[in-house]
């Protein structure tokens, strides 16, 4: 037992007790603590093991730059939540936390064997051991390392907090509410600007909470604050990213230190965006590097004091101050005069400010001045340390329970650095300051360098006359990166502090290096045997501290990730038992499964009504688009393949869209209505992608063309009546149109009424039957759907889906454009050479179809596939070859891109694209598949009514 | 994010209403079919990647839907200004 409760002070509510347990034991706190101060209360050191040799760990720090003590919390199923920092967790009744990184227990842990063998783990370790071989990478290196080495266990269960997410605007936004930070908005807040103040704690004062004179101020600073009605406090928030344009991405805890909230959300993110920012994140005190500096009970000496003065807990009963700096002989003070043991201060440097020596002399505390620590004893905690009198090399021990580190300090620049501030070096912090701005924001206070509490001297690692070779310093406590390591990456010839930094892995881990970067960069330096600024900084990037995924994703999963789109008609085809497919963020049915149907006797089922009855079919996801304007043909003529300007009002054409490298980008059927109007239809997943172009087209390269392109996707259901007996089943319903064969032929337009509603009918068939297409105001969609269902009931009408589209559509070679083309496919390339004009001297694309690679023979063409086999489906995305017996790898000539089994013509199809496949019909080709490799035989794509005879009917 | 001036709208709007539409000032051909081989792989594919001020094009998608130019710094990722098509390049 090392930590204890002070008989007074802290800012802890003494009249609360707060019940909460560790690995499982029960421990009692007060409202007010910390999982880390409370721990610390009860006289626990021991917080965790380290992540690749597994030696135990006590807390370093008492914020959020803790680099050991990581731990998880569990609040009941999926909720769990690994590598919190001790040090930032609010204890309350009930709360479960839990060690990680050891087995079986935290103080008996099997992995500290890795410690012993800690020669075989030295810098690059990963890169030199697991190269070869290959295969015993993911077989046996990479499930060994994951068990032993590494943080906390993901979660497995799916997380069901709700979390919230809003945005945010205010004229001036500080970040960081310590002494800085508050007189900044203090000063701010009589202005009428709108302020936000965030901080990451659960209180504002950040230093000031662990300085009890500055208390009076504090409480009324912040009730001050709290007033003003300009002025928006977030406490519990971490501003993790500082972004483009003054935007701040943050993260409120709202509920983790509450005792079982589960209703309300669970944190929210705030994305704000600020007129200025003001930067008050402080600074990081910054450990020492000598052998042994990770024993538990070394800590960082402000550390010591915030647990003492803000938690009213002792990290010890006699503490020992090693300093390079003078902030820390503040802290031993401070902590005598909270009624802490200070046995001893050691300090490197010869000589100090004698006002220090005059108050150590009164207090008592023996000092030591040109001497430094080269060992510390006690596994589990510090029982004594070894220092050095530099003068005369000899060493002699001083008995102590927590050893207090004073490196010195570095500003918190994270945020600055995310914005591309500068930083300029200054030798006498050994520091990184801002510099120049590169947004409208400024630093304050410790994170500008800017600190009242007396100055130190800079050093990498502390002389010791001990072999160097035998010494553990580290550096990286979290990712267990020693100055050994880093000078041995210099030695192999590393001299960028960004490939030291990924060789050495210092300051890779999730702290971000917020204690190690800076000791990192003076062991490089000297080293190196050059200034720090000439080996460079590493990046911060965001976040500052980890963040949850559900804070990030808010409201965008389940449902709710991307929006579904749903047809009028989508609730009938619901209500029929319809398996669904997502299709461009559209949901289609795919099939209607009767009793016992699979998907495949569903879809032959549904093929066969087609084409010998009558089918009805939702296409309503299609892309439309109304081209209006007197240059409308004019327009379309330049936009697709084929010739529009001769185009009759009333007639529809199949149109070709290439991009202008005259690749196939889409197709449809299009009508044109009136001399100035056509209904322009795309593919279901192109409609966007299509007007965006024909925007871009009109706007920016023909802006002299009088048209308006408006999309009416969302404006029209889309019945397909397909088959046979279509014409029947639709004849009795319509008002105002025609349906005979010469009035109204294949690819034509007709306005009209349907069950007396307005309707533009196309006489149009993506199946090769007799087909119409029934465009109806959407809300009317179901509505007309239903009266066809009814109407066509004495034909067993047959509703099918996307799945029978797709065959029906394929029998008749109709391609689909992303299916059998993937934006590598000329028209020639697909057989669609006869939907280009020729006459038409422009188009887009019709340059690129001269292009050298494009008439050069061996282009991948799509034919058709025959197995021989009938029975055989191939897979659609097999590969095709030439010659079975070719050792492997085998040279792939195409693949197939759509296959099916075509219960009408009682045998399997296929579409390919085949190289040089225009000229191999008849040939057989070979698929291998696992197990078998299949032949086939090159075809036209048409496989059923070569002649078109049933669509003129 | 980045907050981009819209020249039609005239305001700076978050640039998650915009789309990058490529490099700017890269005119179709007049005449296509009377572009070489090599003039037209020049207009078809080859595009500047320059190291600082760009220009390229934008659209307000989700906004009034209109294409316009901008000079964007590639390293500091800072727009410098924004222009409606068809005025001249600056
Ligand atoms: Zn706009």
């Amino acid at each position: 037992m090392s930590g204890f409760r002070l008989e007074t002070g802290g800012r802890i509510d003494r009249s609360q007790p707060v019940t909460f347990s560790f690995d499982g034991k029960a421990y009692q706190g007060f409202a007010g603590d910390t999982l880390a101060s409370a721990l610390l209360a009860n006289g626990v050191m021991l917080f965790g093991r380290s992540f690749k040799y597994h030696r135990p760990r006590g807390l370093v720090a008492a914020g959020s730059e803790e680099p050991n003590a990581l731990i998880s919390v569990h609040r009941g199923p999926g909720r769990f939540t690994p590598n919190l920092r001790a040090t930032g967790v609010e204890i309350h009744n009930g709360l479960k936390a839990f060690s990680q990184n050891r087995w079986p227990s935290l103080a008996m842990d099997f992995g500290a064997i890795n410690d012993r063998l800690g020669m075989f783990f030295p810098a690059g370790f990963y890169n030199k051991t697991f190269m070869w071989p290959r295969s015993f990478w993911d077989r046996v290196y990479e499930p060994a390392i994951r068990k032993m080495a590494g943080l906390g266990d993901a979660p497995t269960a799916e997380d069901p907090d709700v979390y919230a997410s809003t945005y945010a605007h205010c004229d001036l936004l500080i970040i960081g509410a310590g002494p800085a930070g508050i007189d900044a908005a203090l000063g701010a807040m009589d202005s009428n600007k709108r302020i936000v103040l965030i901080d990451e704690q659960d209180e504002l004062g950040g230093g000031a909470l662990a300085d009890p004179a500055l208390w009076p101020w504090l409480e009324r600073s912040v009730k001050a604050l709290t007033e003003a009605t300009n002025v928006t406090i977030l406490t519990r928030t971490t501003a993790f990213g500082f972004y483009h344009d003054n935007f701040i991405g943050a993260v409120q805890r709202l509920t983790d230190h509450l005792p079982n909230v589960t209703d309300t959300p669970r944190e929210k993110l705030w994305r704000i965006r600020a007129g200025e920012v003001v930067l008050a994140q402080g600074a990081i005190e910054r450990p020492l590097v000598f052998d042994g500096n990770d024993t538990p009970g070394v800590m960082l000496s402000s550390a010591a004091r915030v647990f003492a003065n803000r938690y009213g807990v002792a990290v010890g009963k006699a503490l020992t101050l090693m300093a390079s700096h003078d902030s820390g002989w503040h802290d031993v003070f401070a902590l005598a005069k909270a009624g802490v043991g200070i046995s001893a201060i050691i300090d490197v440097r010869k000589s100090v400010d004698s006002a220090l020596l005059h108050a150590a002399e009164r207090l008592g505390i023996k000092v030591y001045l040109n001497h430094g620590v080269v060992g510390v004893n006690g596994r589990h905690n510090v029982s004594s340390v070894e220092i050095c009198d530099y003068s005369d090399q000899r060493v002699h021990r001083i008995n102590c329970d927590a050893l207090l580190m004073a490196g010195g300090w570095t500003p918190s620049v994270h945020l600055w650095s995310h914005s591309k501030g500068s930083l300029k070096w200054r030798d006498d912090l050994g520091a990184y300051v801002p510099d120049v701005p590169n947004e409208n924001v400024r630093c304050i206070g410790g994170c500008f360098g800017d600190w009242d509490f007396g100055t130190g001297a800079v050093i990498d690692v502390l002389p010791t006359p001990k072999d160097q070779s035998r010494i553990k310093a580290f550096v990286d406590y979290q990712n267990d990166v020693t100055a050994k390591d880093i000078k041995l990456a210099v030695r192999e010839g590393f001299r960028s502090i960004e490939h030291i930094k990924r060789y050495t892995t210092n300051g890779m881990a999730t702290d971000q290096g917020k204690t190690s970067n800076l000791n990192g960069l003076q062991i490089a330096s000297s080293a190196l045997n050059k200034p720090v600024p000439d080996i460079g900084l590493t990046s911060f990037r965001p976040p500052y501290t980890p963040q949850t995924f559900g804070a990030l994703a808010g409201h965008a999963k389940g449902a709710l990730f991307q929006p579904t789109r749903t047809t009028n008609i989508d609730s009938w085809a619901q209500a029929h038992g319809a398996v669904f497919e997502l299709v461009a963020q559209w949901r289609r049915a795919r099939y209607f499964p009767k009793a016992g149907e699979d998907m495949h006797a569903a879809v032959n089922r549904e093929c066969v009504a087609v084409r010998s009855s009558v089918g009805i079919f939702d296409a309503s996801t299609l892309g439309k688009i109304e081209v209006v304007g007197p240059d409308a043909a004019e327009f379309l003529n330049r936009m697709y393949t084929n010739p529009w300007k001769a185009l009759e009002p009333g007639r529809c054409r199949y149109g070709l869209l290439l991009k202008e490298d005259g690749f196939i980008t889409d197709d449809g059927v299009s009508a044109r209505l009136a001399p100035d109007r056509f209904h322009l239809t795309t593919t279901t997943g192109g409609a966007a992608r299509v007007l965006n172009m024909m925007e871009d087209y009109l706007q920016t390269e023909w802006p002299d063309l009088d048209v308006w392109l408006t999309s009416t996707t969302e404006q029209y259901a889309v019945i397909a009546l397909q088959g046979p007996n279509a014409r029947k089943v639709l004849e009795p319903l319509v008002e105002g149109i025609d349906l005979s064969a010469e009035a109204f032929p294949h690819m034509a337009i007709r306005e009209g009424t349907i069950c007396g509603i307005e309707t533009r009918l196309f006489r149009v068939s993506f199946t090769g039957e007799l087909g119409f297409e029934i465009n109806v105001p959407t809300a009317y969609g179901r509505f007309i759907w239903e009266r066809l269902m009814a109407q066509g009931a004495q034909y067993d009408i047959t509703a099918y889906g996307t799945e029978a589209m797709h065959v029906l559509r394929a029998e008749k070679g109709f391609i689909i454009v992303g299916q059998d083309t993937d934006g590598t496919v000329t028209p020639f390339d697909a057989g669609l050479d006869w939907a280009v004009g020729k006459k038409k001297p422009d188009f887009v694309g019709k340059r690129s179809m001269a292009r050298p690679d494009i008439v050069a023979p061996g282009r991948k063409q799509l034919v058709g596939l025959l197995t021989d086999d009938p029975n055989v489906v191939l897979e659609e995305g097999a590969q095709i070859v030439a010659y079975p017996n070719q050792p492997i790898p085998m040279t792939m000539i195409g693949h197939v891109t759509s296959s099916y089994w075509s219960e009408t013509l009682g045998r399997s199809i296929a579409m390919a694209l085949v190289a040089g496949g225009h000229d191999m019909m008849g040939d057989t080709l070979y698929i291998p598949m696992p197990g078998k490799t299949h032949t086939a035989k090159v075809s036209g794509t048409v496989f059923y009514d070569l002649e078109g005879a049933r669509l003129h009917v | 994010m980045i907050l981009i001036h819209c020249p039609y709208c005239d305001e700076k709007r978050p640039e998650i209403e915009f789309a990058n539409a490529g490099q700017a000032h890269i005119a179709r051909p007049l005449d296509p079919a009377g572009q070489s081989d090599a003039d037209w792989e020049a207009y078809l594919f080859i595009r500047a990647n320059p190291r600082g001020r760009h220009h390229e094009r934008w659209r307000h998608v989700h906004g009034c839907g209109r294409f316009f130019n901008a000079v964007r710094d590639t390293v500091t990722d800072k727009f410098e200004t924004t222009y409606k098509a068809g005025e001249p390049r600056r």
